[in-house]
């Protein structure tokens, strides 16, 4: 009987099934096939990790040992399942929102992006999974020296530690094949999802077919296996009611905490609606599992000798009644059940590991400059290959060091209520707004170490590691710091107390410090996420990316996602921008979505690290927006594209407002136009119609007064013309619909011919001009710029209140200018009139001569057009104008018509 | 007895025109050309009845009728209001500065004639 032989080749048959399993998935699932794949079934069955070679092989020990209790490891996760359904589904959305790669990463994230949370919490799984994964392997290589003991053809027993070595060595391969194949942790695994689904079904098949043989086999029927459980001891044992309850409630607790459970149940998760299967098959799988143990456990303590170790029933009893294929069946479910846990359990780790410990530091060392310095990518995957190998090794090393020896037994529940420390930080930060990093890190720290103080340290026994005098009299010979009586609490099972102790204290210095502390923005802004994850599933806090490179985030993008997926993400970013190519606009959009593509293979902080290098201090930027926004931060909480919504609303509101204004003050400015014509024309028409009133109606007037009411009603007449023409004149220039008439004259010319439309000089208006200075050839429009000077000498002679009225031209070269001033000798215009002068219908004073007050606009108007200026000239003798012409000589020698 | 008529108009051909009118219907007529003081001319002279242009130099014929209106020896003294712009809102303002009557230019003589008449008879 060759049993040992036949086992190891059963067993590597198993083993390369298992690869060629994994590797046929994860092929199917890259070409797109296998929608099997991603049935809520398979999702089920790797939730089954939960069931690992502990509770394969140590359920029956326990309930040898303890009766029913064994049964609480398996109803805490079922009353989450059932009971907490829609807290399972709320983690599961929040993970799946944010790209959530570890329990770590969803801690780190919802707590603003901590990394020393996820350093923290890391360290903390790292050492609760450790002793964990070195159980696992020892319940591989003590099912295989029971195999071997009872091989009479083995002449010599198997090293122990050469077995724990291969099985970790293994391991250890087939996690960094089918573990690290993507690199971003939060595409599925396909393979090894389906590897453990299949490692599920063998265990349960193996547990239940031992099961049907005790009891049919061996017991002799239900009947009988009844009458035989109640024979034994396990039918009286006692159960204290405090540690059944804490029991469950720890691995209630547990089942939400566990790094692997985590991985498989948000991380793996395909599609939220998964859940809902899960949640009544799970509790039926567990309760599978669960079915047999009692009787096995009856059965062979029944049937065993006395001493024979329970926790190894499962396999030793098919051995002794000599079923071996039905024992390597029970070899091979246990087998399954320690491998899977070690597989998910390091593929989680590795994560962690390497996205908050490793690659921050990788980061840091390499001078933060994931740009310039090589392959990311390669140095992301390779940290987390070296990390699984890394964890394995230390489960190895714990074995070791340990010595497989029965300190081990107890350690699966000392890890979870170490695991379970998370969940305050972890539920606080789904379902509690106020809840915060500072609250998150002290209750973490608090709960690790009494844990650590309570349970951990005593676990390795008294003298291990505690002294003995610790034990009896407490730390420093503090009596009420006694690890397992803390506070003075005796008589209390260690376990439960260490529980009850470790969890009431983390959980009410979370609660106080969060209260007492003040979170960052982020840290709000990301608690809003979180806790309102089913209102708004999606954005996280923006980048502003005025600052962002494009280019140099598609290098690194390249460098982390694989040049492939990046080009496919940035082209389609693009797309949606509207854009050609491949680089989109850096918005605060794109960034984001690009920070949570990121945060799938390197973790949350790192990604918001990485992009804020490129991004250069948008970090800061964004947190100093948030703080000096804190008034409006609940505004903004709410929802960050709501707030977009409100900023586009805002600025299509100023924008109208602003139209609006500039719409009033056009009506506004036309209405005191049209009421400045109105005046205007009626002021003669009053004048018109009175007068020829008169002259129609009354009797008796005389010659003179007659034809002095006739002259008045013609020059009001003449007045109305005028009028009527500068407006039209006016309108013309400024609707910029004026044809010039380029000319080339002499300004002396120019000059004779305004003098002499103006009235030319006189006795009572002298005009003094400067000959010799007035021979300047001139090439604009000589007509219009006659038309400004008559206008000028006109003013002048209508207003200059001189005894003596007198009007100097002065012409003269400024630069390539012509320059010509017009000075009279009056009093001039009051400062505060010099700036509307120009203006349309201001007149200055009260003298009426008949101006409508539209030759200065005029004026400027022609000015404008010539190219010119012309302005008031304060501080001359009296009032002064200087009219300014461009360059003669530049003016061109070709005339428009 | 003559009725005094104070006419503040800064276009010589209307005052002369409006002169002549109500001169001819046997009113003495006094004049003043700007709003600087127009409220020392309405002081002085005690006018019956007073006729206001609205865009005056120095000061607006609103503001001066606010004036008249707050000195109470003047409250009730009858003010017709001249106006060349035609907009609504001159007459509207007019009304709530306390204008007996309005006119906008360019008015018919009679027009003139009656309002002045009726404005003292009441």
């Amino acid at each position: 009987m060759a049993t040992l032989n036949v086992l190891i080749l059963v067993c590597l048959l198993y083993v390369v099934f298992l690869f060629a399993i994994a590797f046929a998935a994860d092929r199917a699932a890259r070409r797109g096939r296998g929608t099997w794949l991603r049935s809520p079934v398979i999702y089920t069955l790797s939730l089954s990790i939960y069931c690992t070679a502990w509770t394969f092989y140590g359920a029956v020990g326990s309930a040898a040992r303890s009766g029913l209790e064994y049964l609480t490891i398996y109803l805490g996760p079922t009353l989450v399942m059932i009971g907490w359904w829609w807290t399972l589904r709320k983690m599961v959305r929040v993970g799946r929102s944010q790209r959530i790669t570890s329990v770590a990463d969803l801690i780190s994230s919802r707590y603003g992006k901590s990394n020393l949370l996820a350093v923290f919490v890391t360290v903390l799984a790292v050492i609760g999974t450790t002793p964990y994964i070195a159980l696992q392997l020892q319940s591989v290589t003590l099912s295989f020296a029971t195999f071997a003991a009872s091989d009479p053809t083995t002449t010599d027993l198997p090293n122990q530690q050469a077995t724990a070595l291969w099985v970790a060595l293994g391991l250890a391969v087939f996690t960094i094949l089918f573990g690290t194949r993507n690199l971003d942790a939060n595409e599925r695994h396909h393979g090894v999802v389906m590897a453990i689904a299949l490692e599920a079904v063998v265990k349960l098949a193996a547990l239940l077919a031992v099961g049907v043989f005790v009891v049919w086999g061996l017991g002799g029927g239900i009947g009988a296996t009844l009458d035989r459980i109640d024979a034994s001891p396990i039918s009286t044992w006692e159960q204290s009611g405090s540690r059944w309850v804490g029991l469950t409630m720890l691995s209630a607790a547990a089942f939400l905490c566990l790094p692997r459970m985590f991985q498989v149940m948000v991380v793996e998760n395909e599609d939220e609606g998964h859940l809902r299967t899960a949640a009544w098959a799970f509790p039926g799988y567990l309760m599978l599992m669960s079915l047999f143990v009692v009787p096995i456990a009856a059965v062979g303590l029944d049937v065993l000798p006395e001493g024979a170790n329970p926790d190894l029933f499962v396999l030793t009893l098919p051995l002794q009644e000599g079923r071996d294929w039905l024992a390597i069946l029970s070899f091979i479910g246990g087998f399954s059940s320690a491998t899977s846990m070690v597989i998910v359990a390091a593929i989680a780790l590795s994560t962690m590991v390497s996205n908050h410990v490793v690659m921050p530091v990788w980061l840091h060392m390499s001078g933060g400059t994931a740009v310039m310095s090589g392959d990311v990518r390669n140095v992301a995957l390779l940290a987390r290959r070296l990390s699984i190998g890394g964890i394995v090794l230390l489960g190895y090393l714990y074995f070791r060091l340990s010595g497989g020896g029965t300190a081990l037994a107890a350690i699966g529940l000392v890890s979870f209520a170490g695991v379970a420390q998370f969940l305050p930080a972890l539920m606080g930060g789904l379902f509690w707004r106020a809840a915060n990093r500072t609250g998150a890190l002290a209750g973490l720290g608090v709960g690790f170490l009494v844990w650590l103080y309570c349970l951990f340290l005593p676990s390795f026994g008294p003298s291990a590691i505690l002294p003995q005098s610790v034990f009896d009299h407490g730390l420093f010979g503090q009596g009420w710091l006694r690890p397992q009586a803390l506070f003075g609490a005796e008589g209390m099972d260690p376990l439960v107390h260490a529980v009850m102790w470790s969890m009431l204290l983390n959980t009410v210095v979370f609660v106080l410090v969060s209260l007492i502390s003040f979170p960052r923005p982020v840290e709000r802004l990301q608690g809003a996420q979180f806790v309102n994850v089913f209102e708004h599933s999606g954005t996280t806090p923006g980048w502003s990316g005025g600052l962002a490179r494009s280019e140099d985030l598609m290098i690194m993008s390249q460098r982390i996602m694989g040049a492939r997926e990046a080009q496919a993400l940035f082209a389609a970013a693009a797309r949606n921008q509207g854009l050609g190519g491949y680089l989109p606009e850096p918005t605060p959009d794109f960034l984001q979505e690009l920070e949570r593509a990121l945060s799938g293979s390197v973790g949350a902080a790192t990604a918001h690290a990485m992009i804020s290098q490129i991004v250069g201090g948008a970090t800061v930027s964004v947190e100093d927006l948030l703080a000096v926004a804190d008034e409006t931060a609940q505004i903004m909480e709410y929802s960050s594209r709501l707030e977009a919504k409100t900023q586009e609303q805002e600025r299509t509101a100023r924008q109208l407002r602003e139209a609006n204004r500039k719409l009033t003050q056009l009506s506004v400015q036309k209405d005191a136009f049209l009421s400045q014509i109105s005046h205007e024309l009626r002021t003669p028409m009053t004048s018109i119609r009175a007068f020829s009133e008169i002259l129609r109606d009354s009797d008796g007037l005389d010659g003179a007064e007659k034809s002095k009411y006739a002259a008045i009603i013609h020059d009001e007449a003449i007045r109305l013309t005028r009028l009527l023409d500068d407006l039209l004149d006016l309108s013309v220039l400024e609707n910029g619909q004026v044809v010039l008439n380029r000319q080339s004259g002499r300004l002396s010319d120019l000059l004779d011919r305004a003098v002499a439309a103006a009235g030319g000089s006189s006795g009572d208006f002298e005009i003094v001009r400067d000959r010799s200075a007035e021979d300047v050839m001139l090439m604009t429009d000589l007509d219009r710029l006659a038309q400004v000077f008559i206008n000028l000498i006109s003013n002048a002679r209508k207003y200059c209140d001189a005894e003596r009225p007198a009007l100097s031209i002065r012409p003269k070269r400024e630069g390539g200018d012509v320059v010509i001033d017009f000075v009279d000798n009056g009093s001039g215009i009051p400062t505060d009139q010099q700036s509307v002068i120009f203006e349309k219908f201001s007149r200055i004073g009260e003298t009426k001569a008949g101006g409508a007050g539209l030759g200065l606009a005029i004026c400027r108007e022609i000015m404008a057009r010539l190219g010119g200026t012309i302005a008031y000239l304060p501080g001359q003798s009296g009032a002064a104008f200087r009219v300014t012409l461009p360059d003669v000589a530049a003016t061109p020698r070709s005339v428009p018509a | 007895m003559e009725k005094r008529v104070l006419l503040i108009e800064d276009e010589p051909n209307i005052i002369e025109a409006i002169s002549f009118i109500l001169s001819r219907d046997g009113w003495d007529v006094k004049t003043h050309s700007n709003g600087h003081d127009a409220m020392e001319a309405v002081r002085g002279r005690q006018p019956d009845l007073v006729i206001l242009d609205v865009m005056l130099p120095g000061r607006s014929g609103f503001d001066i009728l606010q004036d008249i209106r707050s000195d109470a020896e003047f409250a009730s003294v009858p003010v017709l209001m001249l106006t060349a712009r035609g907009q609504e809102k001159d007459r509207e303002m007019a009304e709530r500065s306390g204008a007996s009557r309005y006119m906008t230019k360019p008015f018919s003589n009679a027009e003139v004639l009656d309002a002045v008449r009726s404005m003292v008879a009441s």
